[in-house]
């Protein structure tokens, strides 16, 4: 009796451990096949943007139609300066939202706020466009760059918001009470210690949003538009990465297509080096001091 | 001996749970109080009342009278931030801030407190750390992270954060249940220096702590304080049969 329970565990024993080991070689699988479109589109985009990049796609100014050459050095600096209009509005509103949700809310106010966090953010971007068209672009009767950061940082404000709270909710409870056992108010304690402590972890979630609201395309169309020439004031048109790819990869010519694919690759470029600056530069300092 | 904090009809609840009953109670200054009682008898919130720590916990409250050196911390228009300032407390669990260094963990009170100046600033560190007698182990790492210390340093300096804006009582709860035994008896060294400077209100469970560091004592069981008073009596002569049944091990 004794012997046939002993054998009884280990041939369950060893049944388990191959069932554990399936198990591994399929989650492994899986992580590879998902990580196969990632690496297949870098390297498409890598592979037909790169021969059309030089010197003068850095610096020059789209040409007119049938004419060769010229460069995306407009859209470039344009898209920059979107993702800093965007920053502007979306970084310290969503993370001053995030706070209100994990530090204060408490009750009807909070549920409300954040099941509308949770309803703009699965808006799609180009009603959010559509939006600041009517708002924005209607009244000032033009396309601008106001209109297109108001509308990317629109976009950023629920993502940054539910990741502070995600983050800020991680913070030990113990901690802030420490904090107000200092005789520190709390406002106090929230931002010098609580918001301090998590500073990585938060600049990561800002940068994740800031990536994705530099690739976004539809919510540009009607407010940010496009520009040929260098813009100057925040009031007109300005061209983007995005558009611009958009415009290019649409039209009939071979020279356009082939700029669409290099701006693409400068997209891409731009949003890994973001992530990896963040990565690099940003979270071990935050850890050290 | 005077009183420094006078407890009078302190109630406390969690929602529509009572947890701590009418409690009167004095600390007297440069003395060590210890609360002893099983787990979940209120000790935690009681102490909490002190420094009204307890209402920012949502659905929490607190009523009474708690006089601190004459005033009451639950008065009209009284400011529970200006009465914490007064008031340091220890946790049970060492929680330095993380990503502040040692230096600033100590700093961190005075200086959000509006203290700006370098060099007192410096001076109060100093002074706290060599206070929690921990000056000596990290004198050198000053600028390394808080959270780099062992438990046994964390909860000294987390002591130190408490004493550096010169509280005149310090609450503490259940220092050394997250500690070895090495640790918790340089705490154990360290309360009974520190008594000099500061009343000490500490929570315990281990009532060979109690015994050995404590002045008075207050037996608590079901949010009720059963019996109080010097505790060589309290741990030769308790007058309560429950008292004598928990200290003598038989419950709890
Ligand atoms: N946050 C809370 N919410 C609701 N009830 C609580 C909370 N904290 C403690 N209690 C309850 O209050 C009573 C006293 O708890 P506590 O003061 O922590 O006891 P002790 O510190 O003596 O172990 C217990 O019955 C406990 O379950
Ligand atoms: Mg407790």
């Amino acid at each position: 009796m004794k012997r046939h329970f002993a054998d009884y565990l280990f041939r369950s024993y060893r049944k388990r451990k191959a069932v554990n080991s399936t198990m591994y070689l399929v989650l492994i699988v899986a992580t590879l096949i998902a990580l196969v479109p990632l690496f297949s589109i870098f390297g498409y985009v890598l592979a037909q943007g790169a021969p059309a990049l030089n010197k003068s796609f850095f610096l020059e100014l789209p040409k007119p139609v049938g004419e060769a050459g010229g460069g995306m050095a407009n859209a470039i600096l344009g898209t920059v300066t979107l993702v800093f209009l965007a920053s502007l509005l979306g970084v310290p509103w969503g993370i001053a939202t995030g706070l209100y949700l994990s530090e204060y809310g408490r009750g009807r106010l909070a549920s409300v706020v954040r099941f509308c966090a949770d309803m703009l953010a699965s808006i799609p971007s180009i009603i959010i466009g559509l939006f600041v068209y009517a708002l924005v672009v209607m009244t000032m009767k033009r396309f601008s760059a106001l209109a297109g950061g108001l509308a990317l940082g629109i976009l950023m404000i629920p993502t940054v918001a539910r990741s502070s709270e995600e983050m800020l909710k991680l913070v030990p409870q113990h901690i802030r009470e420490a904090g107000l056992a200092l005789g520190l108010p709390r406002w106090k304690v929230t931002l010098m210690i609580v918001l301090k402590g998590i500073r990585g972890p938060i600049v990561t979630g800002v940068m994740l949003s800031v990536a994705r609201a530099s690739g976004e395309t539809a919510p540009l169309l009607f407010t940010a538009f496009n520009n040929r020439f260098w813009q100057g004031r925040l009031d007109q048109p300005i061209s983007s990465l995005p558009v611009q790819i958009y415009t290019y990869a649409i039209s009939p010519y071979d020279d356009w297509h082939r700029q669409a694919w290099a701006g693409a690759l400068i997209l891409v470029l731009l949003v890994f080096a973001m992530n990896l600056i963040t990565r690099v530069v940003l979270a071990p300092k935050a850890r050290k001091s | 001996m005077s009183a420094i904090m006078e407890v009078s009809g302190l109630n406390a609840w969690f929602g529509a749970a009572q947890a701590v009953k009418e409690i009167n109670l004095s600390f007297e200054k440069n003395t060590v109080t210890a609360i002893i009682g099983p787990s979940g008898c209120g000790k935690s919130t009681f102490i909490r009342c002190l420094n009204r720590l307890h209402e920012e916990v949502p659905d929490a409250r607190a009523i009474g009278r708690v006089l601190l050196e004459g005033d009451d911390i639950y008065g009209r228009g009284v400011d529970p931030v200006a009465i914490r300032r007064k008031i340091g407390m220890v946790f049970q669990k060492p929680n330095p801030f993380p990503s502040l260094s040692v230096f600033d963990n100590v700093a961190v009170g005075l200086r959000l407190g509006g203290l700006r100046r370098a060099s007192i600033l410096k001076e109060a560190v100093e002074r706290s750390l060599t206070l929690s007698a921990l000056w000596d182990e990290v004198k050198d790492k000053l600028n390394a992270p808080g959270t780099s210390l062992s438990g046994g340093q964390q909860q000294r300096l987390c002591i130190a954060r408490a004493l550096a804006v010169e509280p005149s009582i310090l609450l503490m709860d259940e220092p050394t249940s997250a500690l070895d035994p090495i640790s918790t008896a340089k705490i154990e060294e360290l309360v009974t220096e520190l008594k000099k400077a500061v009343t000490i209100v500490m929570v315990t469970h281990n009532m060979q702590q109690a015994a050995r560091i404590s002045d008075k004592t207050a037996f608590f069981l079901l949010g009720d304080m059963v019996e109080y008073g010097e505790t060589s009596r309290i741990f030769t002569a308790p007058k309560d049969s429950r008292t004598e049944r928990y200290i003598t091990g038989r419950f709890g």
